[in-house]
C-alpha cells in the first residue's frame, strides 16, 4: 500500500514538538560528546563553554565550530565517541579536495541513516511494490550503502547495482522492471541517453521515480532527466561526516529538500565570521548530529552555500527545507559582482558529458573582469576543422551562461594539457590578486 | 580511394611546431603536403605525409593531439585553368570545398592538390567521370 511516510510521527510533528526535542537532544549529545571526544571538549574548553551551559537549541550559537580541517587533523580516530568494538562500520568520503575523512557507525548510527533514506525512498514514491535499481557507487562512497539500506527498509525490491557498465544496467533495468532509479545526476542523465541511442523510447521503462544527489545539478538537468527516462527526479542531500545521504530529501513538492530534522539541527551562518543568520537568508549551512553515538559533530560547517524556509509545505512535512546547495563557500568568486562557484562549473562539464578537467582563468582588463574557462576537449571535439570545435566552444559557452548567469569565454584545450599538481589540477587562477584587488 | 590526411591540435604556444616537426623528422616520414588553419586560440596543422599512421603513432608518443580524415587527392596538368576546371566541376555538381592546398613537391608537368569536401566518393566519382586523376596512398608514398 502506497504510504505518505515513512515515519509520519517525526515527519510531519508539530514545529514546537521539533524544537523540543532538538533541545532535549542538543542537551545530552553535547555532554556525550564533551565526556568522550577529547578533540572537542579542548575546543570547548578553549572557548570556556561547558557542557552545562547549553539548555537548549537557543545556546547552540556558543558552541565552537567543527571544519573540514578538524577532521583530517583528527583523522582517523581523533573524533571517534565511543570504543572501536560498538563500531559495525567504516564510510569515507571521495577525498577529491584533500586528505581522505573516515566516519565511523555504531549499529544504531547505520539505522538511523537508513531511516533517513528510508524517508527520502517513500517521499519518492517507494512502496514494497517497487523494485529500486541502487546505480550509486557501493563500497567506501556513503551513495550506495545509504540507498541500498533506505530501499530495504520501505520494502523495496532492491537491485544492488553499483556504478558503471551501461549496457548491463540497462538490461536489468527492462528486464526486471526498476521502477526507481538512485544514481548521480550525471550518470542518470547518461542512461538517459544511451536508452535513446537503444532506440527506447522513455515511456517503454516502468520507471517513476529517480532519487538522485552526490553532485550539484541544475533544474535545466533536472527537466532534462525527467523527460528522458520519463520519470519525477528527487534530489537528496548528505555528507559522509554526518551520515551520507538522507540528512535531506526531496518531496513530491520538488522545492526544496526537508532536514530530517528530529537527527540533525541546520544553521545558517556568515562564511566571514561564523555569525547565525536568520531563516531565509543566504549562508553556509551547519549541522549539528543530534543521535549519533560513533562520530557525532556539533556544529559542522559544510561550506555548502544554501537557504532555509521554515514555510509550510503541502506535502505535510514540517521538517525545514533547504535549498539545492548553490557552491562552496571556501571557493566561491565574484566575477563581473556574480558569485560564481568552479562546482557549478563541474555540473554544466558532467552534464555536456565533459570529464571535469577544467581551469578557470580570472583577470581584470579595462575595469572589467574577465572570465576564462579551459577545458579539455574530448576525443571527437576535434577534427580536421575549426569550425567543430568553435561550435563545440559555442555550446559549452551557453550552458554555463544558462547555469551561471554570466558568459564566460570556453576554450577548448588538448587533453591533459592542463598542469596537474598531485595529481588534481589547479582549478582557479585569478589574476586580480596580482592587481591588488581583494577576492 | 581516397587519401589520409593528418591533423594535429596546435596550441597558440610556443614550441609546439618544433614538438611537431621533430617528432615526424625523427620517425624518418616525408611530408608532402601542409596546410594551416587557424584561430585566435588555435591551429589545425594538416599534413599530407608518407605515412599517415607512424606518423599519428610518433605525433602521439610526444604528446600531440591527432586526427586522422580521409580527403581526396588530385592530379592535375601544371598549366593555367587547371584548378578552374576542378573548381568548375565540383561547383556544377553542388560539391562544396570546405578547404583545399597544394603539395610541396611538383613535378614538371603535373601539379597535386588536396580538395576537402563532405562526401570523397560522390567527388571522386564526378571526377574521375571528367577524367581527372586522382591520387591514392601508393602514389604519396613513391613521389
Amino acid at each position: 500500500m502506497q504510504k505518505k511516510y515513512y515515519q509520519p510521527e517525526a515527519e510531519t510533528m508539530p514545529v514546537e514538538n521539533i524544537q523540543k526535542i532538538q533541545d532535549e537532544k542538543l542537551v545530552k549529545q553535547v555532554k556525550y560528546v564533551y565526556d568522550n571526544v577529547k578533540y572537542y571538549r579542548d575546543l570547548m574548553d578553549e572557548k570556556g563553554v561547558k557542557p552545562e551551559d547549553i539548555r537548549g537549541t537557543e545556546d547552540l550559537h556558543k558552541l565552537p565550530f567543527l571544519k573540514k580541517d578538524d577532521l583530517r587533523e583528527a583523522y582517523p580516530y581523533g573524533l571517534l565517541a565511543t570504543d572501536i568494538k560498538n563500531c559495525v562500520r567504516i564510510q569515507s568520503t571521495s577525498g577529491t579536495t584533500g586528505k581522505r575523512v573516515v566516519a565511523f557507525y555504531t549499529q544504531n548510527d547505520v539505522d538511523m541513516w537508513e531511516e533517513c533514506c528510508a524517508r527520502a525512498v517513500v517521499a519518492a514514491g517507494g512502496t514494497e511494490d517497487d523494485v529500486c535499481q541502487v546505480c550509486y557507487g557501493y563500497g567506501l562512497f556513503t551513495g550506495g550503502a545509504g540507498l541500498h539500506g533506505g530501499s530495504h527498509k520501505v520494502g523495496c525490491l532492491t537491485l544492488p547495482m553499483s556504478s558503471g557498465n551501461t549496457d548491463r544496467q540497462i538490461q536489468f533495468m527492462m528486464d526486471l522492471n526498476s521502477t526507481i532509479l538512485c544514481c548521480t545526476p550525471s550518470y542518470a542523465a547518461y542512461i538517459g541517453e544511451s536508452l535513446k541511442e537503444k532506440g527506447y523510447r522513455p515511456e517503454d521503462n516502468k520507471l517513476k521515480a529517480g532519487i538522485f544527489g552526490a553532485e550539484p545539478w541544475t533544474e535545466e538537468m533536472r527537466r532534462d532527466i525527467e523527460k528522458s527516462l520519463g520519470i519525477k527526479a528527487y534530489d537528496i542531500y548528505g555528507l559522509t561526516e554526518l551520515s551520507g545521504p538522507g540528512v535531506s530529501f526531496e518531496c513530491e513538492e520538488q522545492s526544496g529538500m526537508h532536514i530530517n530534522e528530529d537527527h540533525f539541527i541546520a544553521e545558517i551562518i556568515d562564511p566571514d565570521t561564523g555569525e547565525v543568520l536568520p531563516v531565509g537568508s543566504k549562508g553556509e549551512l551547519v549541522f549539528t548530529s543530534l543521535d549519533k553515538e560513533a562520530f557525532p559533530l556539533i556544529r559542522y560547517r559544510t561550506r555548502d552555500i544554501c537557504v532555509l524556509s521554515r514555510e509550510k509545505c503541502s506535502c505535510g512535512r514540517t521538517f525545514i527545507r533547504m535549498t539545492k546547495p548553490l557552491g562552496r563557500s571556501d571557493d566561491m568568486m565574484i566575477i563581473r559582482g556574480v558569485n560564481v562557484f568552479p562546482s557549478q562549473i563541474e555540473a554544466v562539464l558532467l552534464n555536456c558529458g565533459y570529464a571535469p578537467n577544467y581551469q578557470i582563468i580570472v583577470d581584470r582588463v579595462n575595469n572589467t573582469d574577465t572570465f576564462d574557462i579551459n577545458v579539455e576537449m574530448k576525443e571527437d571535439d576535434f577534427s580536421d576543422t575549426p569550425k567543430v570545435i568553435t561550435n563545440k566552444e559555442k555550446q559549452l559557452q551557453d550552458a554555463m551562461k544558462a547555469m551561471l548567469g554570466i558568459n564566460p569565454k570556453v576554450h577548448l584545450v588538448a587533453p591533459k594539457s592542463i598542469t596537474r599538481s598531485e595529481g588534481k589540477a589547479v582549478r582557479v587562477i585569478d589574476n586580480r590578486k596580482r592587481l591588488g584587488i581583494n577576492v | 580511394m581516397a587519401i589520409k590526411q593528418i591533423s594535429i591540435f596546435v596550441e597558440n604556444k610556443e614550441g609546439k611546431l618544433v614538438t611537431i616537426t621533430d617528432s615526424i623528422a625523427k620517425a624518418g616520414i616525408d611530408i608532402r603536403a601542409m596546410s594551416v588553419a587557424d584561430t585566435q586560440d588555435f591551429g589545425i596543422f594538416r599534413l599530407i605525409v608518407t605515412d599517415p599512421e607512424k606518423a599519428k603513432e610518433a605525433l602521439e608518443s610526444s604528446g600531440c593531439f591527432v586526427s586522422i580524415t580521409k580527403v581526396v587527392g588530385v592530379s592535375i596538368p601544371d598549366e593555367p585553368g587547371s584548378l578552374a576546371k576542378i573548381v568548375k566541376i565540383l561547383a556544377r555538381y553542388n560539391i562544396n570545398i570546405e578547404y583545399m592546398y597544394a603539395f610541396i613537391t611538383v613535378s614538371k608537368k603535373f601539379a597535386s592538390v588536396v580538395l576537402r569536401v563532405a562526401d570523397n566518393d560522390a567527388a571522386e566519382k564526378i571526377l574521375t567521370e571528367n577524367g581527372i586523376q586522382l591520387l591514392e596512398e601508393k602514389d604519396i608514398a613513391a613521389m
